[in-house]
């Protein structure tokens, strides 16, 4: 199978990317190629101009900043999964990172490129929304910033702007909470038929505050807030967990359901993971 | 063979003589073959499963960049005959097979047009400017339902969707279930599966025509059958048809076959005077290379209160797709043939129904039909176990045949060569201590985790087989080639594709004549130099490959004899060879060098009359029998309550195929067909929805298991000699395969014993067992 045929250009600054995505119709960004390649091989995606990002240097790191990590956005999932820093107070995010697909796959698939392409069985999506990330955009019009909660737009789709290009990821600290993420993988392809990620602050044995979130439930990443408030308040032990999750799917429309996960099985699984998820951020 | 010095290379585990170049790169696959003025093909396929093509415009495609040709099916279908189905069934429906399309399409991935570009991308591209009219038609997915009175048809023109009924009936069925205590009667389903080979299928084929030669480079495990319907299919004299099989990337029997694209390459280059290559790439591989499996069994079991098998009463239905490929009709056969398992059993009644379906045709894959059979049969025997309260080692002990039994003849038919059902069965329990992983599981049990322990005590055909058995011969043929270097050639017919037959066939050489492997080189998969041949399939290239070579061996060493016997003024009788040197008894003082015999034969100033110059010798091997390798399987399962997923924690096997002649080898195949059988038992299921269209057309979609989803395999063996051929081994190819489903299925239902599950289909994906735990189906 091919792609069909395009024009490559390889930028060498974020303006410059920037630019070219502005002047030419149908162009597209390439990172590490690991979700446009193969779309572009089924000719599902046909794009006439691909820019090139992949050599811009100052897109890959992990940084603190003001006591925020901030990722940039062609920093590989490998770096994310090894990288100590990111350990240390966003555990969600390392884990999410480590659980994505294979070593190849890790090795050249970026955060921004999977956080652009929006596929609703994404790993980083579910992290992103627990973290409460800020998706960090450059525009022909400048930078801007979206939070993760208007980020993910539905299937395959955010609120970037065609020429808008993700610069980075900002997750605020930690402030002494612990996060996590569990995963049920779809056995061929890897995403998460189900994907949790659970940030708590424990307080004594009972929970301070909790931020949960789900990937591969619906078209986007989806927040449990009647998780989140069953929890608050609520003792961490398997009992006081075990009646927040059974809250996991209440509210949710439109869960998925395919030949792996029906709906009721999903659902289950859902609450399963969520389980499985706060028990091991609030021990 | 009489091999006249103890074995020194065969039974010991030297590393594979292929290894080097496969693991740098360095081997050369049908893909990599590039000749100079080369065009590419490319096929446009049918995106329905059923449909009249009402019209076809092939313009668009025509006027694309590169495109050198367009070929519509009404274009070919004069010129390459119908795809063949070697079979001997009787009142067998045999619907036509055209290459390309052109009434009517039948699966989704039939070939509708083919298009030739000078390259592969222009090919593609224009495939898809390929503009096809569908009428649809009725799709026909359901393997049962498509037998019923008035089911919509797949080839209207036959009348039915049965291709063929087979009725085996032994002993008296009925009398026997009226008397059984026990009666069980379930729904057994083989689901589908995908074979996926690393390699895709691809040929090259280059017509010369100055000789009249038409040389077709293909992915395949038969290149003597691919020459042979070749000249069938393309009216080309088969003297005039050289087909090589290079470097090739795994089969698993789904390139045991004989496809549309090699008539339609070979056919282009010669039409087109231009070398022509084809590549599908996984997609098509997917589509357009046979599937294995697709049974669905209403099997009846009848058995005593002790668990004694009585009884076996079946209906079986096997989805044969929408054609009959080579062998399609021939597979269920061996399901049938090998139902009774390794127990005595009287009494068994089969209806085989083969039934079309608008599907993707099945034909061999690893196994082939016999993890089928043994599937069922084992699971009998711990359905037997339950309904009767015993343990299923007890049960299956009770139904062995002695050891002192064989040959044993079955209900179905076959002579088991040689077998000791109960010392691998002995040798596994011991290495797994069988009573203290029983007590473990209580434990668990009892701690509330779902722990299961699984049996499979398997039988397998192989060693295929008797030509009086075969369609189109069973036999194999081997030259062996003794260079004046002292250099040995051997050339075999077998075509091996990863079975390592290039370092074991230089192990029975080296012991044979007392060379060193490194001094033997294995030609195959050409039939320019490999003149006859049936090729690598049916686990039978060392039991039957390696019997003709045998053959070889032994020829040139009574021939070395001879010409020792002269030089020594010795009789031929009292000359010993052993270890490279020829003397006469007694007298190894006066030995010779067998490079000096070479000498003499190739120099032959010294040779008698009644000798000829050259040392070399050409065998055909006739098997008297098939081989039946048998052994014990174990499977350790944990299933996650909560999810239903199962983790396999042990695997331990006994396998019995014979003689060993590289344990590490007999051990790689092992690993690989358990492998393949646990992606059975737990992941792999190709889903077609009720339009016909395959849901698992990638592997984003079809679970192939990876390395992590695989255990530690605990391995040993016992070694039961088999008569039918002079080196004792039965083949291994497939035994871990066929037996390892059955081992993980029992194992899991076992483990769901607290929710009194009594039986699971396969795969037990977690989503299954999760259902099975709720009491659902
Ligand atoms: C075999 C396989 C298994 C996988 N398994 C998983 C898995 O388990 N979990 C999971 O989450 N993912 C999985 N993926 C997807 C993988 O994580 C991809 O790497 C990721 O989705 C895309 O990142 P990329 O850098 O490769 O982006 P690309 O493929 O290069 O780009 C993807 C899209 O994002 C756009 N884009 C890229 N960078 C930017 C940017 N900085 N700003 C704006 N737009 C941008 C591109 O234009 C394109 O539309 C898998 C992929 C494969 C091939």
């Amino acid at each position: 199978m091919f792609p069909g045929e395009f024009e490559y250009h390889r930028a060498t600054s974020t303006d410059e990317a920037v630019r070219l995505l502005a002047d030419n119709d149908g162009a597209k960004l390439l990172a590490g190629g690991h979700s446009l390649l193969p779309m572009m091989k089924l000719r599902l995606a046909v794009p006439t101009v691909l820019v090139d990002i992949g050599s811009i240097e100052e897109l890959a790191f992990v940084r603190q900043d003001n006591g925020d990590l901030v990722i940039g956005s062609m920093t590989t999932h490998a770096d994310i999964a090894a990288s100590e820093t990111v350990a240390a107070g966003h555990g969600a995010l390392a884990e999410a990172a480590a659980s994505i697909g294979d070593v190849q796959v890790r090795n050249l698939g970026t955060i921004g490129g999977s956080l652009a392409h929006a596929d609703p069985a994404a790993d980083y999506a579910a992290a992103a929304l627990a973290l409460d990330a800020q998706i960090e955009v450059l525009g022909p019009d400048g930078e801007r910033s979206i939070a993760a909660a208007d980020f993910f737009a539905g299937l395959l789709t955010t609120s970037l702007a065609p020429a808008e290009l993700i610069t980075g990821v900002r997750f605020p600290g930690a402030g002494g909470a612990t996060s996590v993420y569990e995963k049920f993988a779809q056995p061929a392809s890897g995403f998460a038929i189900v994907g949790v990620a659970a940030e708590i602050k424990a307080d004594g044995g009972s929970c301070a505050a909790a931020r949960i979130a789900a990937t591969g439930i619906s078209d986007r990443p989806v927040r449990l807030s009647q998780v989140e408030a069953a929890l608050v308040g609520a003792a961490l032990d398997d009992d006081g967990i075990a009646a927040a999750a059974e809250h996991a799917d209440a509210g949710l429309t439109d869960v998925r359901s395919d030949m792996y996960a029906a709906q009721d099985y999903r659902r289950h699984l859902l609450g399963v993971l969520v389980r499985r998820a706060v028990t091991r951020a609030g021990s | 063979m009489s091999a006249p010095t103890a074995p020194k290379f065969i039974g010991a585990p030297i590393r594979r003589k292929e290894d080097p170049r496969l693991i740098t790169g360095r081997a050369t696959y049908t893909d990599d073959i590039m000749l100079p003025r080369m065009v590419h093909v490319a096929l446009a396929r049918s995106p329905e499963a059923h449909a009249r093509i009402a019209s076809i415009d092939t313009s668009a495609a025509a006027a694309m960049p590169g495109v050198v040709e367009v070929y519509s099916g009404a274009d070919l279908k004069d010129v390459i005959a119908p795809l063949p189905c070697v079979h001997s069934i009787e009142d067998l429906k045999e619907p036509s097979h055209p290459a390309v399309a052109f009434e009517e399409v039948r699966y989704a991935g039939d070939a509708v047009a083919v298009v030739v570009a000078e390259s592969a991308v222009q090919a593609q591209d224009a495939a898809r400017e390929v503009v096809v009219e569908y009428e649809p038609l009725p799709v026909v997915v359901d393997v049962v339902a498509a037998t019923a009175e008035g089911s919509d048809l797949v080839h209207a023109d036959i009348g039915t969707n049965i291709a063929f009924t087979a009725v085996t009936d032994v002993g008296d069925v009925d009398s026997a279930f009226a008397g059984a205590r026990v009666v069980i009667e379930e729904r057994f389903v083989n689901q589908r599966q995908i074979p996926i080979a690393i390699e895709p299928r691809a040929v090259v084929a280059d017509f010369d025509a100055g000789y009249d030669k038409l040389t077709v480079w293909s992915s395949t495990q038969v290149p003597h059958f691919v020459r042979l319907l070749l000249a069938a299919v393309c009216g080309h004299p088969e003297t005039k048809i050289r087909v090589v099989a290079p470097e090739v990337g795994g089969g698993f029997g789904s390139k045991l076959n004989f496809y549309a694209e090699e008539a339609i390459v070979a056919y282009l280059a010669k039409a087109l005077r231009r070398p022509v290559k084809w590549n599908g790439g996984r997609t098509e591989d997917i589509l357009a290379t046979t599937h294995g499996r697709d049974q669905v069994c209403d099997l009846s079991i009848a058995a005593d209160d002790n668990g004694k098998l009585l009884a076996v009463r079946a209906t079986l239905y096997q989805d044969l797709g929408a054609y009959h490929q080579l062998l399609t009709p021939v597979i269920p056969g061996l399901t049938v043939g090998m139902l009774p398992g390794c127990y005595t059993l009287e009494h068994l009644q089969v209806t085989l129904h083969g039934v079309f379906t608008n599907k993707t045709p099945t034909d061999a894959y690893r196994g082939a039909g016999r993890p089928e059979a043994t599937f069922m049969i084992e699971r009998a025997m711990d359905l037997i176990a339950r309904a009767t309260g015993k343990d299923p080692v007890e049960v299956r002990r009770l139904n062995f045949p002695a050891a002192d039994a064989f040959p044993f003849t079955t209900a179905t038919g076959m002579e088991y060569d040689s077998g000791n059902y109960q010392a691998s069965l002995d040798k596994l329990l011991e290495m797994v201590d069988y009573d203290r992983l029983r007590a473990e599981q209580e434990t668990r049990r009892a701690a509330g985790e779902l722990f299961g322990v699984g049996l499979s005590t398997y039988v397998e055909i192989c060693g295929i087989g008797p030509s009086a058995a075969m369609t189109a011969g069973g036999w194999e043929a081997c030259e062996l080639e003794v260079r004046r270097t002292g250099g040995i050639v051997v050339k075999t017919g077998i075509s091996p594709h990863g079975q390592g037959q290039e370092t074991t066939f230089a192990q029975i050489v080296a012991d044979g004549l007392g060379v060193t492997p490194d001094d033997v080189e294995v030609l195959h998969g050409d039939t320019d130099t490999c003149e006859q041949g049936i090729g690598t399939f049916g686990s039978r290239g060392q039991a039957v490959g390696g019997a003709a070579l045998s053959r070889c061996v032994e020829t040139i060493q009574n021939k070395a004899r001879r010409i020792a016997a002269h030089l020594l003024e010795a009789s031929e009788d009292d000359i010993v060879f052993e270890a490279g040197k020829l003397f006469p008894r007694g007298v190894p003082a006066k030995a010779m060098d067998f490079q000096q015999i070479i000498d003499a034969a190739y120099v032959a100033s010294q040779l008698p009359p009644e000798i000829e110059p050259g040392l070399s010798a050409t065998h055909f091997f006739e098997p008297s029998n098939f081989t039946f390798p048998f052994g014990a399987h174990l499977a350790v399962v944990a299933v996650d309550k909560d999810t239903g997923v199962v983790t396999i924690e042990r695997y331990v096997a006994v396998d019995d195929c014979g003689r060993v002649i590289n344990p590490m080898i007999v051990e790689g195949q092992l690993h690989g067909g358990i492998a393949q059988g646990i992606a059975q038992a737990l992941y792999e299921e190709a889903v077609y929805d009720d339009n016909g269209q395959l849901l698992t057309g990638s592997l984003m979609d079809y679970a192939v298991p990876k390395a992590t989803a695989i255990p530690e395999f605990e391995l040993a063996r016992t070694e039961t000699l088999t008569p039918v051929n002079p080196l004792g081994a039965k083949g291994v190819g497939e035994a871990g395969t066929i037996a390892s489903s059955a081992a993980v299925i029992n194992a899991v239902v076992d483990a769901l014993s607290p929710f009194d599950v009594a039986h699971l289909n396969m795969p037990a994906s977690p989503q299954k067992v999760w259902r099975a735990m709720q009491g659902g189906g």
